[in-house]
C-alpha cells in the first residue's frame, strides 16, 4: 500500500511538473510577445524592453525555464501586475468560493443522479428509462454558460426567486450549482444505470431475494454499494472538469471564485495571475484524481495494492 | 393423408422462438435511426453553406431605429425579422446563420487538423514502439490530466481573439483521443499476417505503414470525430464566450449569447436563440456519433 502511495504521489508530482512546464511554453514560447501583450498597442518601445528586463524575458530561454521552476516551487509567480499584490495571494484568496461551488454542484449531482440512474436500471427499456436517458443526453449537449444564462432569465429576471449573481446566501449558490452540475449528470446517472444493469444479475443479488429480502434492501445494501464504485471513479474525474468547468460558470454568475479571476486576469493581460490560477486548478484536478485513487483501496477490499 | 397447410406469402426462414433475429434486421433499425440523426445534421451543414447567401449578414450598417425588435417584427423597410434584432439593429436570424457557418467551418476545420495530428503520433507511436511510444504517449497523459478546455482558455488568452487561434487552440488540445485510437488500432494492425507478408514481401515502411496499416486506423477515428465535432463546437461557443474565440466582428453563437446578456429585460431573444441552435446541433451530433460507433461496431446489439 505505502509503495503505491508513493509512485501515485511521485506521478502526479511529474503530471504537476508537466502542467507547470506547459504553462511556461504556451506564455513565453508561443509566437507573440508577453511582454508586447503585457503594454497593449499603446506601449512604447521602452515600455516594452522595461518589462522584457523585469520579467527576465531577455534572458536565454533555458535560463527563464530554470528560473521559473525554482520559483515555482517556492509557489512564487511574481507580483500581480493589476492587482497590487503576489498572483498567488490573489487566487488563494478565491479558491473557497469555487471550491463551495464545485462541491455544490457535485453534490447536487450525485443527489439528482443516484435516484435518476437507479429508476432507469430497475425499469430497464420502459418510457421511464427512456425519458432519463433523454434528459441525460440533453444535460451533457446544451452548453453551460447559456443554461445559467437561461437560469437567470427565467428565475432572477421573470420569476424573480432568486439572485442572479454574487455569492451570498444558499440562494445565490442554486442556480451556479444547478447549471455546473447538469454537465455532471448525465454521466454519473448512464453510470448507475449501467453499474446496476450488470450488478442485478449477479448469483449473489439473486441469494439475496432467495433468502426473501424485498426489492429495497437487496439493492440498497447488496446492489448499490458494488455498482457505485465506478460511480466514484468518475466523479471524481468530473470533480476536476467541474473545476475547469467553473470558469465559465463563475462568468455567468459573477461568482468570485478562481474561475472569474482568470477570465478577468486575462482581460486586463495580468499573466502572472493567469498562470497561477491556470496552475492551482490544475493542481486541484491533479488532487482530486489522486484521492479518488486512494480512496479505491478503501471502497473495494478486492482490490489490494502493492 | 393431409394437404400440408398454404406457404404463407413471404416464406420466412425457420427462426427457434427467442433467437436473436437475423443481423440484416438490426442494420435496417440502425440505418434508420443514422438517417434520422444525420437530418438535422444535413439542415445543418445545409444552413451554414447557404444561410447567409439567403439572409445576407451585413457587419457593418447599425440600424438603431430597429433595436431590441422582437422577434418576428417587421422593420422599417419592410423586411421581417424572424428571430428578432439585436442591440444595435442588426437581424439576428441573418447573425444566427452566420454563426452556423463559423461553428460548422471551425469544428470541420479543427477535427480534420487534431485528427490528422492525431493520425500520425497515434500511428508513428504504435509502429515505433519502445521509447517513441513511450514518449509520446506520456506527452499524452500528461495533456489529458489538464482540463482540456482550461489549456484551451490559456493558448487562447496567449495568442488573442480570431477564428484561425480558436483551430489552432482547439486542434493542439484535443489530438490526444484521435492519437490514442490510431495508436491502439496500429497495435493490432501491425501483428497481422499481411502486414507480415508485406514485410516480407520486400514493401518499404512507407508503404506498409501507409498502404497496410493507415486504412485500418480510419475507420474507428471517423467514430472520434463525429463525437470530437460535438465537444469542439461546445468549446469554440465558450472560448467565444469569454471573449477568447471569434473576434467582435464575427457572430459566432457564443459571441451572440454574450452579448445578449446586457438585454435579458429587454430582449430575451438575444441570448435564446443561438443557444437553441447550438444545443439542437450538439445534440444531433452525438445521437449520430452514438448511432454510427454502434452501427460500426458489429459486436453491440442494440436493445
Amino acid at each position: 500500500m505505502s509503495g503505491y502511495l508513493a509512485g501515485r504521489l511521485a506521478y502526479s508530482i511529474f503530471v504537476l511538473w508537466g502542467a507547470i512546464t506547459i504553462v511556461f511554453v504556451t506564455v513565453r514560447v508561443v509566437p507573440g510577445d508577453p511582454a508586447q501583450l503585457m503594454v497593449g498597442a499603446q506601449g512604447t518601445r521602452q515600455d516594452v524592453e522595461a518589462l522584457r528586463h523585469r520579467f527576465g524575458l531577455d534572458r536565454p530561454l533555458p535560463v527563464q525555464y530554470g528560473g521559473y521552476l525554482a520559483e515555482a516551487v517556492r509557489l512564487n509567480f511574481g507580483q500581480s501586475l493589476r492587482l497590487e499584490q503576489p498572483a498567488v495571494d490573489a487566487v488563494i484568496q478565491r479558491i473557497p468560493a469555487t471550491a463551495l461551488l464545485a462541491l455544490g454542484a457535485m453534490t447536487l449531482a450525485v443527489a439528482i443522479s443516484l435516484p435518476l440512474g437507479i429508476i432507469a436500471a430497475m425499469a430497464r427499456s420502459s418510457i421511464l428509462d427512456r425519458a432519463v436517458s433523454a434528459v441525460s443526453l440533453v444535460g451533457q449537449s446544451v452548453p453551460n454558460f447559456w443554461l445559467g444564462i437561461m437560469f437567470i432569465l427565467i428565475f432572477a429576471r421573470t420569476l424573480r426567486w432568486l439572485p442572479s449573481a454574487g455569492i451570498g446566501g444558499a440562494e445565490h449558490l442554486i442556480l451556479p450549482a444547478v447549471s455546473l452540475a447538469l454537465l455532471v449528470i448525465g454521466v454519473l446517472t448512464r453510470l448507475v444505470r449501467s453499474g446496476l444493469v450488470d450488478i442485478i444479475h449477479e448469483d449473489y443479488v439473486r441469494t439475496a431475494y432467495a433468502k426473501g429480502l424485498s426489492v429495497r434492501p437487496v439493492i440498497v445494501r447488496h446492489a448499490l454499494p458494488n455498482a457505485l464504485i465506478p460511480v466514484v471513479t468518475v466523479a471524481g474525474l468530473q470533480l476536476g472538469h467541474l473545476l475547469a468547468g467553473a470558469v465559465v460558470v463563475e462568468t455567468v454568475f459573477a461568482w468570485p471564485g478562481v474561475g472569474r479571476l482568470l477570465v478577468d486576469a486575462i482581460s486586463n493581460r495580468d499573466y502572472p495571475v493567469v498562470q497561477v490560477a491556470v496552475l492551482f486548478i490544475t493542481a486541484g484536478f491533479i488532487l482530486v484524481n489522486l484521492l479518488v485513487d486512494l480512496s479505491y483501496a478503501y471502497l473495494d477490499p478486492r482490490i489490494r495494492y502493492r | 393423408m393431409s394437404s400440408s397447410p398454404p406457404l404463407p406469402a413471404a416464406a420466412a426462414p425457420f427462426r427457434p422462438p427467442g433467437a436473436a433475429a437475423p443481423r440484416y434486421r438490426r442494420g435496417r433499425r440502425m440505418r434508420a435511426r443514422l438517417l434520422a440523426w444525420s437530418t438535422p445534421l444535413a439542415v445543418f451543414v445545409a444552413v451554414a453553406a447557404l444561410g447567409p447567401a439567403l439572409v445576407p449578414y451585413d457587419p457593418v450598417t447599425v440600424r438603431l431605429g430597429e433595436r431590441l425588435k422582437p422577434p418576428g417584427a417587421v422593420l422599417e423597410h419592410g423586411a421581417k425579422a424572424w428571430l428578432g434584432t439585436d442591440q444595435v439593429g442588426k437581424d439576428l436570424l441573418a447573425q444566427v446563420l452566420q454563426g452556423a457557418r463559423i461553428s460548422l467551418f471551425v469544428s470541420v476545420t479543427t477535427v480534420i487538423a487534431a485528427g490528422l495530428i492525431g493520425l500520425v503520433t497515434g500511428v508513428g507511436a504504435g509502429y515505433a514502439g519502445r521509447t517513441t511510444d513511450a514518449l509520446l504517449m506520456r506527452l499524452a497523459d500528461l495533456q489529458l490530466a489538464f482540463p482540456s478546455i482550461l489549456l484551451a482558455i490559456l493558448i487562447a488568452a496567449v495568442l488573442g481573439p480570431s477564428i484561425a487561434n480558436v483551430i489552432i487552440t482547439l486542434s493542439v488540445t484535443r489530438w490526444v483521443t484521435f492519437a490514442r485510437v490510431a495508436r491502439a488500432s496500429t497495435l493490432v494492425t501491425k501483428e497481422r499476417e499481411f502486414v507480415m507478408a508485406a514485410h516480407a514481401t520486400g514493401a518499404r515502411v512507407a508503404r506498409l505503414v501507409g498502404r497496410h496499416i493507415v486504412p485500418f486506423a480510419v475507420t474507428p477515428l471517423i467514430v472520434v470525430a463525429t463525437v470530437e465535432m460535438g465537444l469542439v463546437i461546445l468549446a469554440e461557443a465558450s472560448l467565444s464566450f469569454l471573449g477568447l474565440g471569434a473576434p467582435p466582428d464575427h457572430p459566432s453563437w457564443g459571441l451572440i449569447i454574450a452579448n445578449g446578456r446586457n438585454y435579458l429585460s429587454s430582449a430575451w431573444w438575444i441570448s435564446t436563440m443561438p443557444g437553441i441552435a447550438l444545443s439542437l446541433v450538439v445534440i444531433a451530433i452525438g445521437q449520430f456519433g452514438d448511432t454510427l460507433r454502434d452501427y460500426l461496431d458489429p459486436r453491440t446489439v442494440s436493445e
